[in-house]
């Protein structure tokens, strides 16, 4: 991170970015609101609420065959998304670019499709010990199948993967390895390079699950070499409901479609149905015309803002946040890999998170408490949940500092 | 005291508070209040169904009427079990099973609690009431 403090020469501008995000100005409990649960969600910029308003207001219409004024416009603003996405995410081609419902559909359809195709019964589907539900259970679905085996790379007790596991993991019969770019609970941010390169000496394609790392790094697909990634607009300042799968072209030309329907056809007669080309083969019935636009707005909001900035002065949050609950006795800090995203993730000795999690809420502090959607991840620290508390480039000093005496009150409150 | 009495006192009680922050604290301070259960207890067939925290729930008939007493992991659950129990233990076991437990809405409880909560709340109740269920069926046999 040493180089991006350089590059960064004017300090964030957190109280400007603050004001594009109306949610931040509310109230709760007549408190102001301090949103810690970004891992969850991002807030929404002013700009794609109006995008959605202005689609529903001035030019909602379902896109692609009509001949009428309403429709062209409602399609030439849904295409140039695909365009948005695929510059954002630096793909080749915006061929590349399937629309999907978020990360889940996104893994779901990699496995329906590609995985039923190729993957074999003894086969070996590779995937880490901090994966988020959503990049085990489609994989155990097509293992059961199958009749293939789930294979896990651990981690260590600071949350990084081991690599030498991983690499002695790696035979013959590994088929497919999907991973998580961020782990959504620990923060741990892998070393993807190294570990697509070593799939590739073996010709196996690698997954992303990108659905925390899109808002927190720099996603080069071409210069991380994956064959697939996935990620949802509303973890990057976009609607819920849309998300993106990333694929290479010639993979996704190979892949059967996911589901049937309109749109992802090109002929269809009762004998014989001939399928549409990529992207649109993945694509059936009407898509989410309206999330889709809001998307495009929410990245180019991302990318106009300050990003090396964003990303030095979320890192100075994290840094600060984990040195001030570091200094609370009895609390301990869950994931401390050396590579990190903005997350922080803990526990209290002897108190319960959700009790935590409900009290900092009577102070108007959202955070997350629980197993996170990583259930072996609790099993492995031996823990039944933590309270997770993840920064945006949004967040201040401040808002840390009332987290911090949030937590502090609700210890000497629940300790007695 | 009758269910419906120490409801409206519940309910007159949780009046005194304008901010959420001081209900939480109170139902704290009333989960730090409940009496211990008893280890030999907190086995797996007094564990409530359905709660994300451990509760246990203890039961006995008495004269027809029905008695609680439990634990939880989580100081808040115990504090939502101490008002079911200020509520219902104690009382006629037709009582319990026939109550509707209009405070927990006018205390603006559900209104605050996450989903997996409310849920496990209303396993709480269907428990105790379950109980009060069977004891009065076993008493008049």
């Amino acid at each position: 991170m040493g180089e991006l403090k350089s590059l960064s020469i004017v300090p964030f501008d957190v109280q400007t970015v603050r004001e594009d995000f109306p949610v931040l100005k509310s109230k709760v409990y007549g408190k102001s609101l301090v949103y810690f649960d970004n891992a969850a969600t991002s807030q929404k910029p002013q700009v794609v609420i109006d995008k959605l308003v202005d689609y529903y207001s001035n030019y909602n219409a379902n896109i692609h065959r009509g001949v009428h004024f309403l429709s062209q416009k409602a399609s030439n603003e849904f295409d140039e998304v695909r365009n948005i996405v695929r510059d954002f995410i630096h793909a080749k081609s915006e061929r590349e670019i399937v629309f999907v419902r978020g990360t889940t559909e996104g893994i779901n359809l990699i496995a329906s499709t590609f995985g039923r195709q190729n993957i074999k019964a003894g086969d070996e589907i590779l995937i880490s010990a901090m994966e988020h539900h959503s990049n085990i259970v489609p994989w155990q679905m097509l293992c059961e199948e199958k009749g293939a085996l789930l294979k896990v790379i651990p981690m260590n007790e600071k949350g990084e993967l081991i690599l030498d596991k991983f690499h002695s993991a790696l035979n013959e019969k590994t088929k497919l390895i999907s991973i998580v770019h961020t782990s959504n609970s620990l923060g741990t941010v892998n070393p993807l390079k190294q570990i697509i390169e070593a799939a590739h000496q073996r010709n196996i394609p690698v997954v992303v699950d990108a659905a925390q790392g899109i808002v927190h790094s720099d996603i080069n697909v071409q210069e991380l070499n994956c064959d697939f990634l996935v990620f949802s607009g509303h973890k990057v300042f976009s609607p819920t409901g849309i998300g993106v799968l990333f694929g290479k072209t010639e993979l996704l030309e190979a892949m059967p479609p996911y589901q049937g329907g309109g749109e992802m056809i090109s002929s269809v007669s009762f004998e014989k149905t001939t399928y549409n080309e990529i992207p649109y083969k993945f694509e059936a019935g009407t898509p989410n015309i309206a999330d889709v636009i809001g998307m495009g707005a929410g990245l180019n909001y991302f990318s106009a803002i300050d990003r090396v900035g964003a990303r030095v002065y979320e890192k100075e949050l994290v840094e600060y946040a984990q040195e001030k609950l570091s200094e609370i006795d009895g609390l301990r800090i869950i994931g401390t890999a050396n590579e990190k995203a903005s997350v922080v993730s803990f526990i209290i000795e002897g108190l319960n998170a959700m009790d935590v999690g409900m009290y900092l809420d009577t102070m108007g502090i959202a955070v997350r408490t629980g197993q996170h959607c990583t259930e072996p991840v609790m099993n492995y620290f031996n823990i039944p949940g933590t309270i997770r508390a993840s920064f945006l480039f949004y967040n201040t000093f401040e808002e840390i500092d009332a987290l911090v005496t949030g937590v502090k009150k609700a210890i000497l409150l629940l300790k007695k | 005291m009758k269910i419906a009495e120490i409801e409206k006192s519940i309910v007159e009680d949780f009046g005194l508070f304008d901010e959420w922050e001081e209900k939480y604290q109170y139902i704290i301070e009333l989960g730090q209040k409940l009496p211990v259960l008893d280890e030999k207890y907190k086995v797996d067939e007094n564990r409530v169904k359905g709660c994300q925290s451990s509760v246990w729930l203890h039961a006995y008939a008495m004269n027809g009427n029905v008695f609680f007493e439990a634990d939880s992991d989580s100081t808040f659950v115990k504090g939502e079990i101490g008002l079911l129990i200020n509520v219902l233990s104690g009382q006629p076991a037709k009582d319990v099973v026939e109550t509707d437990l209009e405070f927990i809405d006018k205390i603006g409880l559900r209104q605050h609690i996450a989903v997996t909560r409310a849920n496990g709340l209303a396993s709480m109740i269907k428990q105790m009431k379950l109980y009060a269920l069977g004891l009065t069926s076993k008493e008049s046999v």
